[in-house]
């Protein structure tokens, strides 16, 4: 069976109609009727390729009242997703070759995107002994980002030596940067002045600068490749800017909350804002913005951090970090990015996929709209607003940060290989 | 006068002063030999101690038990991130039993702001983590008031382990409401996040130099420094702190006559504090806890007692 997309903006480039076929684009411009094919009409629709979060925790195996892989792989497909990396920060942890491959069958099994494991580099997250990094690279899941999230790889010696070994395979560590001795585990609020007001444990910037600076200084050592988690202030973007100017491998992501919220949202104690790096002031979140649209950050990730209720229903310092974002995330770059110019829909289309998928190694994903290519697109609904409304969501969790904000730019259908995952901004 | 005392911006500088006006007819009951008001007699008051206290407890037991109020006590440590009881299940539980009033104290900072959004029952902040305490800034300025009479334009120095401190960020808001000038004094390694800004936008100063600030104040108040904070590397040893920031027999003499001392207690003599300081004439260290009584008493009755009652 065949699917008709008609008058979709690729790009925002010009409206063509697509013809999808067995899983791949089989014809791109003015077409007319096709027999036996279903057809989508897109008018005012952008077409994408298929998103690709390469941060994402769905908290299966090990807490699965907060998320499981279906529940997330859901969420994904609600918010334009087309694949995902699923984060090592489970219990047990994915250390293992075996572990890696039951997410991987877990998510074909879901099947409503890719969920691709992100192998952990340390044995238990502690930091010490490198995990199994090379049984996990060779195993069906084909690990090839490797990172501790939600903890920082803090020993230079380790650092060094897990970016080293992924060499070897063409791994990538994806690193979480925070000094502990600089922002230990109860740091929770920017430190500056509502820290002090707050009387909440500051989390100072310097504390994810001197990890970034240390980890692009052991990337130009080692000739490998380093991935900054989740950067969240204007120094770091600093630090990346100068090293890729002296040609360091290193690439850097931004989540839609440190690119949309401030610190000041924590004024009223409410650990939904709770998250790990901390929301930052608006000077910070203006130079991600400049930063992901010049390309000193490459790509968007949301650290979607589902968490169950009661888990965030504590004392802030208490509650538990993180907040939800895979539903939200087009919506939020839309309007923050898209909004004011500073990215188009090219731009887009290369921050949530074509770069993702790249420094994931996915190379399904994240490809050109191209006839022969695979059909993994999301068609996105450039003026249509929606108020986001926590309880409307497929994910098991509610802590929404974005809950009661109003959002432009809505996905309207996602794609996963020709089979429409989403329709309407609907699961099928 | 607002539902609940969570923080001292939730008073004006009129509700600070019908508080302390009544803390003062409060007061006297406290002298007299039958100690008892009928006021919240049918009232229930929970006393929730998360984090151990023995003086502001009691405080506020004695000050409901002197309104005629049911006072429970209910201590314990805050529940854990991942296992056991969600802090508002522990306060519903308890509010679910028919709670008029709630008076909390927690290790975390905001905890009584929360629980306020959580239960129905008027709820008065103890000390939350290292955010606020209210009532201790009500003591103070009932004890300073009572020797130096009205506070406008007085100089108030803080002294100590500022960052640390919840009773530090309620007197700050709470001497600048009542027109004090204010001085905190501290190592910088004391002092809390964005100070300078801070200080700024709030019109009040901040100092290194306790000898400098030392001549013009009118009330000096020492806050206590824990020990541990040395490990921390805030400073370097006790003698240290002591010679730099500690109010010492010199830096006794050194006062104006009528200047106050002040101390939230529990003191560390011969730190922060010599005890010749603490127990000067200048010092008012126990009135500091003889208020705290009349003060709770008065906050009780401001926030329980409802429509027409008479103190």
């Amino acid at each position: 069976m065949s699917l008709l997309i008609k008058g979709a903006d690729l790009l925002g480039a010009g409206r063509q109609d697509l013809l999808i076929s067995g899983g791949i684009i089989a014809e791109i411009g003015a077409i007319g009727a096709v027999a036996d094919a279903e057809t989508i009409d897109a008018d005012g629709l952008v077409a994408l390729p298929g998103l690709v979060d390469i941060h994402t925790h769905l908290r299966e195996p090990g807490r699965e009242d907060a998320e499981t892989i279906a529940s997330g792989s859901a969420a994904a497909a609600v918010g334009g997703f087309t694949a995902i990396l699923a984060m090592a920060n489970t219990t047990p942890v994915t250390a293992t070759a075996e572990a890696a491959e039951r997410i991987l069958d877990l998510g074909r099994l879901a099947g409503l995107v890719d969920v691709q494991p992100v192998g952990a580099v340390t044995k238990g997250l502690a930091g010490e002994e490198l995990a199994e990094l090379g049984l996990m690279a060779a195993s069906r899941a084909k690990v090839r980002v490797f990172s501790d999230d939600g903890r920082c790889v803090h020993d230079a010696r380790v650092m060094r030596r897990a970016l080293e070994y992924v060499r070897a395979f063409g791994g990538v560590i994806s690193q979480h940067s925070q000094d502990p001795m600089l922002a230990d585990h109860n740091a929770c609020c920017h430190e500056g002045e509502l820290s002090g007001r707050l009387g909440l444990p500051g989390w100072p910037g310097v504390a994810e600068e001197v990890i970034v600076a240390r980890d692009v200084m052991l990337a130009r050592h080692t000739g490998s490749r380093v991935h900054v988690a989740h950067v969240s202030t204007a120094g770091s973007v600093e630090v990346i800017r100068w090293a890729k100017a002296q040609g360091i491998s290193v690439t850097a992501e931004a989540t839609p909350h440190h690119l949309m919220l401030t610190t000041d949202l924590l004024a009223g104690y409410d650990p939904t804002f709770k998250v790990n790096p901390p929301l930052r002031p608006s000077e910070d979140v203006e130079a991600l913005r400049a930063a992901l649209a010049d390309g000193t950050i490459d790509v968007v990730a949301t650290d979607h951090a589902p968490h169950a209720r009661h888990d965030k229903e504590h004392t802030f310092i208490n509650a538990a970090f993180g907040v939800m974002g895979l539903e939200t995330a087009l919506s939020v770059i839309s309007t923050v990015m898209v909004g004011p110019g500073l990215l188009d829909w090219a731009g887009v289309a290369q921050v949530m996929s074509a770069r993702p998928a790249r420094i994931a190694g996915l190379s399904g994903h994240g490809r050109p709209i191209a006839v022969g290519e695979p059909a993994n697109l999301t068609l996105v609904d450039p003026s249509a607003t929606v108020t986001v409304d926590r309880d409307v969501s497929v994910s098991l969790s509610r802590n929404n940060p974005w809950h009661g904000r109003t959002l432009k730019g809505t996905v309207y259908a996602t794609l996963l290989r020709g089979e429409p995952t989403v329709l309407k901004g609907a699961l099928v | 006068m607002k539902r609940h005392l969570l923080s001292m911006n939730d008073l004006d500088k009129q509700g600070i002063l019908t508080i302390l006006d009544t803390a003062e007819s409060m007061h006297d009951v406290q002298r007299r030999e039958v100690k008892k008001l009928p006021t919240l007699r049918g009232r229930t008051v929970v006393n929730m101690f998360f984090e151990d206290s023995t003086r502001t407890r009691s405080s506020f037991e004695l000050a409901g038990k002197w309104l005629s109020a049911d006072v429970i006590n209910i201590s314990g440590k805050g529940s854990s991130t991942s296992k056991g009881e969600s802090l508002r299940d522990t306060v519903r539980t308890v509010a679910a039993m028919g709670v008029d009033g709630f008076v909390i104290r927690h290790s975390a900072s905001g905890a009584a702001q929360q629980v306020s959004e959580w239960v129905d029952a008027v709820v008065i902040n103890a000390g939350d983590g290292t955010h606020e305490h209210p009532t201790q800034a009500l003591l103070d300025a009932y004890s300073m008031r009572r020797r130096l009479g009205d506070l406008e334009g007085r100089h108030v120095a803080i002294v100590g382990d500022l960052t640390h401190s919840r009773v530090l960020r309620s007197n700050l808001i709470c001497l600048k409401t009542l027109g004090a000038r204010v001085t905190v004094v501290a190592p910088p390694t004391l002092m809390p996040s964005g100070i300078t800004t801070w200080a700024k936008s709030e019109g009040f100063e901040a100092s290194y130099d306790f000898d400098a600030v030392l001549p013009t104040v009118d009330a000096v108040m020492m806050l206590r420094v824990q020990r541990e904070r040395m490990s921390g590397g805030f400073f370097p040893t006790e003698r240290e702190y002591t010679v730099s920031y500690g109010l010492t027999r010199e830096r006794l003499r050194s006062l104006q006559e009528h200047t106050v001392i002040l101390h939230p207690g529990p003191m560390n003599r011969g730190l922060e504090i010599a005890t010749d300081a603490a127990d000067a004439a200048q010092s008012l260290v126990l009135d500091q806890v003889s208020a705290g009584v009349a003060v709770r008493m008065s906050v009780l009755y401001h926030l329980l007692a409802g429509e027409g009652a008479v103190a």
